[in-house]
């Protein structure tokens, strides 16, 4: 990936909560574990030499179970946790030499955040919720008031403006949420496990309308969640924290197939391979005319879609299309054993989607 | 012999105290009177052993102070400060006096068709109830009725000055609070010696301290009596204000006071107003005993009553106030609960 389009830059980032961190981290860049750190020093060890690269209007998502650091990774991007040490550069800017005055700027026009229990103003209407980037900058109602309603009816809540949040339901009052992140004209979306406090129907519905703001208004979002399917869903990059430190990063069908510890093998053996592995992580790339083909695909089917296609034909080939041209072929056999985690772990396709 | 003269020889200071063992020609203590009526302190038991009081050492050492030189030491000492204490704390709560003497004049100077009505409006924009208007029109039409309309007045007039100085010096207190633990440590003693300490005992001083005559002195005490529970409330609420949100008004770049007044005071309202209601009751409470320090309005009838056991007059304003308690108590509770219905979550 080139420099240029990395937007936000983490570099060897550490966090230490306790009372006497510098010395602590001394010791964690010796070598010392987490849960060794607590029971001799009485220090949690929050994150551990973190360096991400956030790439420019894409999804990155921050994945990893409770405690393993990625809510506070999140707030390290805005400076609401201070770190112990490290940088984080974003736009060319180290913000952790930002003063008081940058870093409000920064928070008010760069970066938004849209919280997982919502945290919206119970006191104020949904229009003046969702106006609060451009009210914090001084800005009345009546100047913010035609952008913010905009937002609100582009998240669906057509004439909700003068309701309170109290009186909407969750999957509302987190579309608020995402309104008022959105009317701050940030280009740096911070969304702190935005959708799991919803059930799993919103969740689906909030989760489609992200990926469609994404098409729309290519935003740099970063996204936390403890849950794979979801991460899979929205992800164009992906992180999976433990523990504080980054198992593995990549492109997440990459992850999928190459899964770099048994702890990610865990991880990714109970999901639905069919919905989220694409035609392109498991065709053969050569154009191979001498083998007779079906029909057509896109390079961006998912093999729930193929398999559908074929009616669970096995025998059958597809030549696979990428913006009208031929790029490869897919075997319906090849198909089913990439759904298999443990076989596909070591076959000749993944290996070169690795390199 | 005295039975703690070992303390002072042992520590060698016999020669600080004069001459060993009795009074000599000072006055004497209650219980020095006692044992030389009695005529038997010559061997006292040991079960009989006294305890280790400033009289019993005393006794042995007549350079000792007594318990009676404390109260006395007390009393001149706040006496010499007297002066000087008067001259910083009367300019400062002299607008007190000036408000207490002009809502007193202002509330008996309009004429009741015109203040009942006003009363019964404000308790419609307070509390948006036809009931409670109801309730309020005919409490102080029953007052009125039964000749008490004037003294009414006068109590509602020392609780609004009263109560919203509280609010006024409480709230910023109580956020002072909520902000610094160092300030929540140092002020939780003060509230709790406010809060406890009878409110006979901070009458006296203010006697010492102003005439008599003066508003301020009811008007102090009130306030000293009345001002815990909001400056209380007012730290709690704060304390409890969902931290989401506080951390949402910092990731949307609010400064300190952008979110002091447009997240945590809103948010902690329902709190701060269950604060200005107990504010509005305990002085209530407070004007009654104020009374014998010249406030005037139903308390008064309440101490006639007393002094001249004018039992009917002492329970029908014992009634009138229990009438204003409800009211106030109605009226803030329903501006309590407006707020909790535009807040609940």
């Amino acid at each position: 990936m080139k420099d240029s389009e990395i937007k936000i830059s983490i570099r060897s980032l550490y966090k230490i909560f306790g009372d006497n961190p510098e010395p602590a981290l001394q010791m964690v860049k010796e070598g010392m574990g987490k849960i060794e750190l607590l029971e001799e020093h009485n220090h949690v060890l929050g994150l551990n030499n973190i360096n991400v690269d956030v790439p420019t209007g894409k999804t990155t998502v921050i994945m990893g179970l409770s405690g393993s650091g990625k809510s506070t990774l999140i707030r390290h991007l805005n400076r609401l946790i201070e770190p112990t040490a490290g940088e984080v550069w974003v736009d060319g800017d180290n913000i952790l030499e930002y003063t008081e005055k940058q870093l409000r700027h920064l928070r008010q026009h760069k970066m938004s955040m849209v919280f997982q229990k919502f945290a919206l103003l119970p006191h104020r209407t949904v229009l003046q919720n969702a106006g609060l980037a451009p009210w914090v900058d001084g800005q009345n109602e009546s100047q913010y008031a035609d952008e913010a309603r905009r937002w609100i009816d582009r998240v669906g809540l057509q004439g909700q403006g003068d309701q309170y949040p109290h009186q909407l339901s969750g999957g509302m009052q987190q579309r608020v949420g995402i309104a008022r992140a959105l009317t701050s004209n940030s280009d740096i979306m911070l969304m702190d496990e935005a959708f799991s406090a919803l059930d799993p129907l919103i969740r689906t519905d909030m989760q489609d309308l992200l990926n469609e703001l994404q098409v729309e208004l290519k935003k740099t979002v970063v996204f936390i969640t403890h849950d794979l399917d979801e991460a899979l869903k929205l992800a164009d990059h992906l992180v999976i924290l433990k523990d504080g430190f980054v198992v593995q990063q990549g492109e997440p069908q990459n992850i999928l197939l190459n899964p770099a510890d048994p702890y990610i093998e865990d991880f990714v053996s109970d999901i639905n391979r069919a919905r989220v592995l694409r035609v392109r992580s498991v065709m053969l790339p050569s154009s191979d005319a001498t083998i007779e083909q079906t029909g057509d695909i896109d390079h961006d089917d998912t093999l729930e879609s193929v398999i559908a296609l074929s009616e669970g034909d096995t025998s059958l080939s597809y030549r696979v299309m990428k913006d009208g041209k031929p790029v490869g072929v897919l075997n319906m056999r090849k198909l089913v054993r990439a759904l298999v985690p443990t076989e596909q772990s070591d076959s000749s396709e993944s290996t070169r989607l690795s390199s | 012999m005295a039975t703690y003269d070992f303390v002072f020889d042992g520590l060698g200071l016999r020669n600080w105290c004069g001459k060993s063992g009795g009074g000599g020609g000072e006055t004497m203590s209650m219980a020095q009177l006692l044992t030389q009526t009695s005529g038997n302190d010559a061997d006292a038991s040991l079960w009989e052993t006294p305890f280790p009081s400033m009289d019993a050492l005393h006794e042995a050492c007549p350079s000792f102070a007594r318990s009676r030189d404390l109260t006395s030491g007390l009393e001149e000492g706040f006496l010499s400060i007297k002066d000087s204490l008067k001259a910083v704390v009367d300019p400062i709560t002299q607008p007190l006096s000036w408000a207490l003497e002009e809502a007193l004049w202002v509330m008996q100077a309009v004429p009741w068709f015109i203040m009942i009505p006003l009363l019964m409006l404000v308790a419609w924009i307070v509390g948006r109830q036809l009931k409670l208007v109801a309730l309020v029109a005919i409490c102080f039409g029953f007052l009125g009725f039964v000749d008490y309309y004037i003294y009414t007045m006068q109590t509602l007039a020392i609780i609004f000055v009263c109560a919203l100085t509280c609010v006024l010096l409480g709230v910023p207190i109580g956020i002072a609070m909520s902000r610094s633990d160092r300030v929540q440590r140092i002020m939780i003693p003060i509230l709790d010696m406010l809060q406890t300490l009878p409110p006979f005992v901070y009458l006296i001083p203010l006697i010492f301290l102003f005439s008599v005559t003066e508003p301020k002195l009811y008007g102090i005490a009130i306030i000293l009596y009345a001002i815990v529970p909001v400056v209380r409330l007012t730290d709690l609420g704060i304390r409890l204000v969902d931290p989401d949100v506080t951390e949402a008004a910092d990731a949307f770049g609010m400064n300190k006071t952008q979110k002091l007044f447009n997240v945590q005071i809103p948010l902690a309202l329902p709190n701060i107003m269950a604060g200005v209601n107990q504010t509005i009751m305990m002085s209530l409470a407070m004007v009654v005993i104020a009374s014998l320090v010249s406030a005037p309005g139903l308390g008064v009838l309440v101490l006639r009553g007393i002094r001249s056991l004018e039992l009917g007059v002492g329970l029908l304003s014992g009634l009138g106030i229990v009438l204003l308690a409800i009211i106030l108590d109605r009226v803030t509770k329903a501006a309590l609960a407006r707020i909790n219905v535009s807040q609940s979550r």
